[in-house]
């Protein structure tokens, strides 16, 4: 994250030095579009908070635990609507396994975090219309339950 | 007409009620210390604001900057509908070497959907970004082993390639959204004539 920020901060300047208009053009496009997705945006700090707050590790392990259809789909579940950044996502997910919680669950869980948002889904709609979106997530969580049941066979 | 009124208002308001609730959790916590849900809200919102805070205005610089100097033409050509499969290895190799959560490669796809990247390709670097980025790799050997990573990012690299191919079929025509809407003067749109980069 940090490099991006001194790229970002070396190009910016070096478009300053290019052409100031253009560059003031370009700032000007990002901030419109940055306050036309405001209100998604807002609604997505609001249900992270929401939702985080009521998960903790141990009511994971509870969900995750066991064999069978319902912990796989439980994380399948759980990975779609939360958002968690992958440096806390992967300590809790090496914290749930060694507590137990079998290789085809974890993997349900770290796919379907990855790859389906749907807290984000908002925010997505407005980037890439409400059609695309939901038709992004519906076939990643799809192809997230493939992944996992064979990375399951494949690890075991 | 007025059930679709009343539907658009709904959506106008769910963010600031969200936001509302979030804050009246909040304060709640405070008042009554008991409540420690709301305490837990509060900050998790918080964090999320700070993350937000951290990535988005760095992002949207970036692609402001990418709408004012990159030329159409060169974006059409490597990722556009005539770069084919060619065009998919560049958007992987594009998506892993970028760090931080999906919804800052929003605004990056939506830039490139704009100079002509295909659907599809805006659909595949979506995907690479949300499985193979470096950083989120690192992490994953660290914490749940090498066979691990390698079996998720073997796997899912046809999973999320199908899913682009997919999305495209499904939603046929598909056009970037026209936002904002085009504001740039026809002076400061980078031409295909004139060079993309001016010299210093």
């Amino acid at each position: 994250m940090i490099y991006l920020a001194v790229f970002t901060a070396a190009a910016l300047l070096a478009s300053i030095i290019a052409d100031r208009r253009r560059t003031w053009a370009g700032i000007v496009f990002g901030a419109r579009m940055l306050v036309k997705i405001l209100p998604a945006l807002v609604l997505m700090v609001a249900a992270v908070g929401l939702l985080l707050s009521a998960l903790n590790p141990r009511f994971l392990e509870s969900l995750f635990g066991g064999g069978g259809v319902v912990p796989f789909l439980a994380g399948l579940a759980v990975g779609a609507v939360a958002l968690i950044p992958g440096f806390i996502a992967f300590p809790l997910a090496g914290l749930l396994r060694s507590n137990g919680v079998s290789t085809a669950v974890l993997a349900a869980f770290v796919t379907s975090l990855l790859m389906v948002g749907v807290v984000t889904l908002p925010l997505e709609s407005r980037f890439f219309g409400q059609k695309a979106a939901l038709w992004r997530n519906v076939l990643s969580l799809l192809a997230a339950a493939v992944v996992a049941l064979a990375m399951s066979l494949v690890l075991t | 007409m007025r059930g679709e009124k009343s539907g658009i208002r709904f959506k106008t308001v769910l963010p600031w009620a969200a936001g509302g609730a979030v804050l009246l959790l909040w304060t709640a916590s405070r008042l009554w210390p008991v409540f420690s849900f709301g305490e837990r809200v509060g900050r998790t919102s918080l964090e999320m604001i700070r993350e937000v805070a951290g990535i988005l205005p760095v992002m949207f610089i970036l692609v402001g900057l990418f709408e004012v100097w990159v030329p159409r033409k060169s974006i059409e050509r490597f990722l556009g509908r005539e770069a084919g499969w060619k065009a998919v290895p560049w958007l992987i190799l594009l998506a892993t070497v970028q760090a931080g959560p999906l919804y800052g490669a929003f605004p990056v796809a939506l830039g490139l959907a704009r100079k002509g990247c295909s659907p599809r390709n805006v659909f595949i670097y979506l995907g690479a970004f949300s499985t193979l980025k470096i950083p989120l790799l690192t992490f994953e050997v660290g914490f749940l082993g090498w066979q691990f990573s390698l079996a998720r990012v073997l796997l899912s690299l046809p999973a999320f390639i199908f899913v682009g191919v997919l999305v495209d079929r499904l939603v046929p025509g598909w056009t970037p959204p026209e936002f904002p809407a085009s504001s740039l003067s026809p002076a400061l749109s980078p031409k295909i004539e004139q060079p993309s980069k001016v010299s210093r």
